[in-house]
């Protein structure tokens, strides 16, 4: 690999990573797993002049859960952590179902839920996962810290709010209104591959009817899409073929496909549709059989 | 004392020794190219067209030469005063070295920077400003023949259009005549895509001259070290003698690395001009847009059948896209390569083939993949044809195939289109596989599945490769005949080193040609070294592909060991102290005939060519044979693959895949079944994901693994292989017909026909390669064929 030439500082605290990055604005960039960034720099894309790699900041590995159940991801939580974790497992279905389908397990113990966030690539899995459970992201900057909704966060392809000089330093996830349910199901053509069509379905019920829906689409925009029609037919009702059938419709709807050497438009929007279709249909078994 | 040593215990023919290569590539201590660091050495990188079709209206490299390190700059200019800025091609045409006029594919090479390191090299190839003025581009054959089509090659005088050839084998009117008697003619067209052998190594060369002794020393990434020094002592017009060519280790081959490739002769011009070694090594996503490609054939044909099922007669016409020079790695004078070996398995009483090819801006120098040239088209679409054909007949797959083929008596068999065929157990072979899939059971379960709305399916493909790239009156590259080589230096204490003309990259040539020699003449194998890959210490041969090593230069392993133990057969006479007619050979040891209990070992034959000849007889016991094969030789192949398919998404899977290989004699069984796994994956792969296409401006898709799709064992299906059926191939020495390539040449079709006979409900003919879901999707919702290159198409 020969990337252009560029400074490479591994800081100790956020505050000092905070500094380096005011001091190189524009040209520097943070380095958590790598695995988007490195490669970027390989081919050239990306040319900093500055490397802030916070590997060395202390405490941001976790990933836990608060007494009311707010679940918060350090920013050094790699996606192998989330994908053997059993606190996901036991209450996050759409997250568990979501960590083994990012990338290879090679790429999966370096890359972070976080980095993947701030790098709000189209076809990044986390950003949609995140969108559906109405997560947030904590930013840190000379000014102290500052929560951003996932809705407002990622502002295009490649791009989000962050100023130059804030790190990423959690992720959060709401405690739910009653009991979870949903999942993500991803087109790929191999393993390690992006989503040709990637869908996240998250769902708060209480009894039968659903509190909260969330649903989310990867790869079929110009970045994450949260399909809030979609979502809005199902709140407040449980769900029957009819409801599930109306959003698999309004999903496809909000999806803004295009034509290219993964599928065709009208091939991917059906796509959204099925797994939409799909993943509402398991929730609507009885917990062990989802489960299985 | 009169026993013969016991073969498999020393590692002769038929013992699954491990390869003794892999205790140096799995501890990392190979020695690749890019291992290899000489005093002084310099670093280049290539700067390549970013555009498919354009014409160059100025370069300057001024910036790029202000840069601190940078030592040269070489441009097509430059290469033109030295009258390099074009090479010769192995298909008799030319290609640009450094682009001049025009650069003709996207990832075209265009100057070329050598510095004191890699990142210098590379800032400075961004600093060289290229005012490039677009041209109207070509991606395909259809577009290639358009009225006012841009002609491509304007370079050469006598190429007015983008026509390469149009050429024709076969006997055009009986098959007239033929189909003109048929009860029913199936017909097909289909595409096979474009795909590149992508070796885990790119391709790299480090040249380096001496100005002192005048020799130019190259290590490279080469298949063919020989044909290189050839090529290197036409093109740079230095004395052959002052050249040397070593391959070290090689990371993978199929093909990519038989062709001259621009970087290798920027590499030794830097060196003679700087007089310091000069390393290049290709980084991934040059390898995958400049380097010799492999397939990106449109077939298209129709079979004459009788009612009852006879095949009459086969008409073919291809269309070749070659990219933007002809420079086709192929060593035989058929324009098409040996794509008129199709059907050679089946009793085809005639046919006729036609073939054209054209230029277009992609990437050049097709290349045999895996296969002897063309093979795997020629399978492919035979295979995919008869499936076709027996549909149309409402005839069962596997009794179409088992009434139409060769019959085991009928050898040798000339095809339709020439070849000599000369054994085979066909009907024997699909036996074995349908008895292992349980055919019949199968077929009750898939109606039964369909019943529910279930798509299951089942497909079957043979294949027979010519293979061996050999004998000298048909096969040659730029004149020189296709034989190959073998010397064997059998030392004092009985231990051994065999040097060949071919160069493996991963086949285990280290492992199989030590169990040759150990089978001819007793010598353990691990007594017998192997060396590959320098010119100046290998006998010459034609290199390593189209599955030639065992058919050719292992068969001269053979033969010079039988001179070895015709020489060893008259020092035991010596020591034994009777007349040579009255020895007999038992493995591994001469005994005198009426008393076997008298004798000597092979070992010590040895010591006496060194300590104790007779007299008049010259010393050592050492010998180089040459071998010409008398023909190709021909294995041939079952492959059967089960699937489902997904009607919602199109996604398919596999669920059972079984192999019969009958190669003729196996040299090392486990070499073998590791050959014919990779190959099956690759065949997977070309069916499920692997292709590289084009947008309409000829930007290449698939120029990193994030698009071009190698799969991992994640999602290989499993194998069944099989081995009982050997037909042992009667002209080769020790019955050996070659394997590396059968399944990747026959295994496609399988998959293909698998995922056909599952949606053969909707009356869909053909879903063009690769099986991508939303392409099997499209096919089952809108019941219709799926075809052409995925995706000149897009929404804008
Ligand atoms: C072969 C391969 C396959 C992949 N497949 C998938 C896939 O299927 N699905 C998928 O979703 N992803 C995939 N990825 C991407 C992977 O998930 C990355 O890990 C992720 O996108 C980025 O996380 P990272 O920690 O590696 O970030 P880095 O590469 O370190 O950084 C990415 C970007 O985010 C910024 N950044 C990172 N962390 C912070 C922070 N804390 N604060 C501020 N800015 C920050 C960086 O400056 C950079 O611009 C793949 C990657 C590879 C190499």
């Amino acid at each position: 690999m020969y990337p252009s030439r560029f400074r490479y500082e591994a800081p100790h605290s956020a505050a000092e990573a905070i500094r380096l990055l005011a001091a190189g604005g524009d040209n520097a960039k943070v380095l958590a797993g790598g695995q988007s960034l490195v490669p970027l720099m390989k081919l050239r894309f990306a040319a900093p002049e500055l490397v802030v790699d916070i590997n060395n900041l202390p405490g941001l590995s976790y990933h836990r859960a608060d007494p009311d159940g707010t679940l918060r991801i350090g920013a050094l939580c790699r996606h192998a952590d989330l994908e053997r974790s059993e606190l996901l497992a036991r209450t996050q279905p759409t997250m568990a179902a979501a960590a083994p389908l990012i990338a290879d397990p090679i790429v999966r113990n370096r890359g972070t839920l976080v980095g993947s966030l701030c790098h709000a690539d189209p076809q990044g899995d986390w950003a949609s996962v995140v969108l559906s459970l109405g997560g947030s992201v904590v930013a840190q900057g000379p000014a102290g810290r500052r929560s951003i909704p996932m809705t407002d966060f990622v502002t295009g392809p490649f791009q989000n709010l962050l100023a130059p000089d804030e790190i990423a330093v959690e992720a959060v996830i709401p405690a739910a209104q009653g009991e979870r349910r949903g999942g993500y199901l991803k087109l790929e053509r191999r393993v390690g591959d992006f989503a040709t069509v990637g869908v996240a379905v998250s769902l708060e019920t209480s009894g039968e009817v659903v509190r909260r829906a969330g649903i989310a689409l990867t790869g079929v925009g110009g970045s994450t899409i949260a399909a809030t029609e979609a979502a809005a037919a199902l709140t407040g009702h449980s769900l029957t073929t009819e409801s599930i059938s109306a959003a698999a419709e309004a999903a496809a709807e909000a999806a803004r496909p295009r034509t290219d050497h993964r599928g065709s438009a009208e091939y991917k929007r059906h796509m959204v549709a099925t797994f939409v279709e799909r993943i509402l249909t398991r929730c609507t078994a009885e917990p062990a059989e989802r489960a299985a | 004392m009169s026993q013969a040593v016991d073969e498999i215990k020393i590692g002769g023919l038929g013992a699954s020794r491990k390869r003794v290569e892999d205790s140096r590539f799995i501890r990392g201590k190979g020695n690749y190219t890019d291992d290899i660091v000489l005093p002084g050495m310099l670093h280049m990188e290539i700067l390549r067209s970013p555009l498919a079709h354009a014409r160059i209206k100025s370069i300057d490299a001024s910036k790029a030469w202000d840069i601190p390190g940078v030592h040269l700059v070489l441009t097509g200019e430059m290469m033109a005063s030295r009258n390099l800025a074009w090479m010769p091609t192995l298909s008799y045409d030319t290609q640009a070295v450094l682009a001049t006029d025009k650069v003709r594919f996207q990832g075209q090479e265009v100057a070329c920077v050598i510095a004191d390191d890699p990142y210098i090299a590379k800032d400075a190839c961004e600093a060289i400003v290229v005012d490039y003025e677009p041209l109207p581009v070509i991606v395909n054959p259809a577009q290639a023949v358009a009225d006012g089509a841009p002609v491509i090659r304007d370079d050469k005088e006598t190429q007015p259009d983008n026509v390469i050839y149009d050429w024709e084998v076969g006997d055009r009117d009986g098959t007239d005549r033929a189909f003109a008697s048929a009860d029913l003619v199936s017909k097909l067209e289909l595409h096979y895509p474009r795909s590149h052998p992508s070796p885990i190594e790119c391709c790299g060369s480090i040249a380096d001259f001496n100005r002192a002794t005048s020799k130019l020393t190259v290590y490279m990434t080469t298949q063919a070290p020989h044909i290189i020094r050839a090529a290197v002592a036409m093109v740079a017009e230095l004395p052959e003698h002052m050249i040397r060519i070593i391959s070290p280790d090689i990371g993978g081959g199929f093909g990519n690395k038989v062709p001259v490739y621009p970087g290798y002769v920027c590499s030794i011009l830097a060196s003679i001009l700087l007089e310091r070694p000069v390393k290049w090594i290709e980084d991934k996503s040059g390898n995958l847009i400049s380097t010799g490609f492999a397939r990106d054939v449109y077939l298209k044909g129709e079979m004459a059948l009788r009612r009852d099922g006879k095949i009459l007669a086969v008409r073919m016409h291809t269309d070749a896209d070659h990219g933007a020079f002809f420079s086709d790695a192929q060593p035989s004078k058929f324009k098409i390569g040996l794509m008129h070996s199709a059907f050679a398995a089946y009793d085809v009483p005639v046919a006729h083939l036609t073939a054209r090819g054209t230029y277009s801006n992609k990437a050049p120098g097709g290349v045999a993949y895996r296969c002897s040239f063309r093979v795997t088209e020629a399978m492919f679409f035979q295979e995919r044809m008869v499936q076709a054909a027996a549909a149309d007949l409402g005839m069962d797959q596997a009794e179409f195939r088992r009434m139409n083929f060769v019959p085991d008596d009928a050898f040798p068999h000339r095809t339709p289109f020439g070849f000599l065929t000369d054994s085979g157990q066909y009907a024997k072979c699909l036996e074995v596989g349908l008895k292992a899939i349980d055919y019949e059971n199968f077929r009750a379960q898939q109606a039964e599945a369909r019943s529910r709305g279930r798509l299951l399916g089942l497909g079957i493909s043979t294949m027979t490769e010519p293979l061996g790239a050999g004998n000298s009156r048909e096969y040659d590259i730029l004149g020189i005949k296709m034989f190959d080589s073998a010397e064997l230096k059998v030392h004092m204490t009985g231990k051994a080193i065999v040097r060949t003309g071919a160069r493996g990259q991963g086949q285990g040539h280290e492992t199989t040609w030590a169990q040759i020699v150990a089978h001819e003449l007793g010598i353990p194998a691990d007594d017998i070294v192997v060396e590959e890959g320098d010119t100046d210490t290998a006998p010459f041969g034609m290199g390593t592909y189209a599955s030639r090593s065992t058919p050719v230069a292992g068969a001269a392993v053979a033969m010079v060991a039988r001179k070895i133990r015709a020489k060893a057969r008259q020092l035991a006479a010596h020591l034994l102290e009777v007349s040579e007619e009255d020895i007999e050979w038992a493995l591994g040891r001469f005994y005198v005939r009426s008393a076997p209990d008298r004798g000597v070992t092979i070992q010590e034959c040895a010591v006496a060519a060194y300590a104790n000849m007779p007299d008049g007889m010259e010393p050592g016991l050492d010998a180089t044979a040459y071998y010409d094969p008398p023909n190709l030789t021909w294995p041939f192949a079952v492959y059967i693959v089960t699937v489902e398919v997904d009607p919602d998404t199109g996604v398919w899977d596999v669920l059972n895949m079984v192999a019969v290989d009958d190669c003729g004699v196996r040299i090392n069984p486990m070499i073998v079944e590791g050959q014919i796994m990779g190959g099956l994956t690759e065949a997977y792969a070309m069916s499920n994901m692997q292709f590289i296409t084009f947008d309409a401006d000829g930007n290449c898709v698939g120029s990193n693994y994030m698009d071009y799709l190698l799969p991992t064992a994640w999602e290989t299906p499993g194998f069944e292989l099989h081995s009982e059926v050997v037909t042992p191939c009667p002209h080769h020495p020790i019955g050996a017909k070659g394997i590396g390539e059968c399944a990747a040449v026959g295994g496609p079709a399988a998959f293909v026909n698998a995922v056909m006979d599952a949606i053969s409900g909707t009356g869909v003919r053909n879903v063009d390669m690769p099986l991508l879901p939303d392409r099997v999707w499209e096919a089952i919702t809108y019941r219709r064929d799926v075809s052409g290159a995925p995706p000149v198409r897009s929404d804008d």
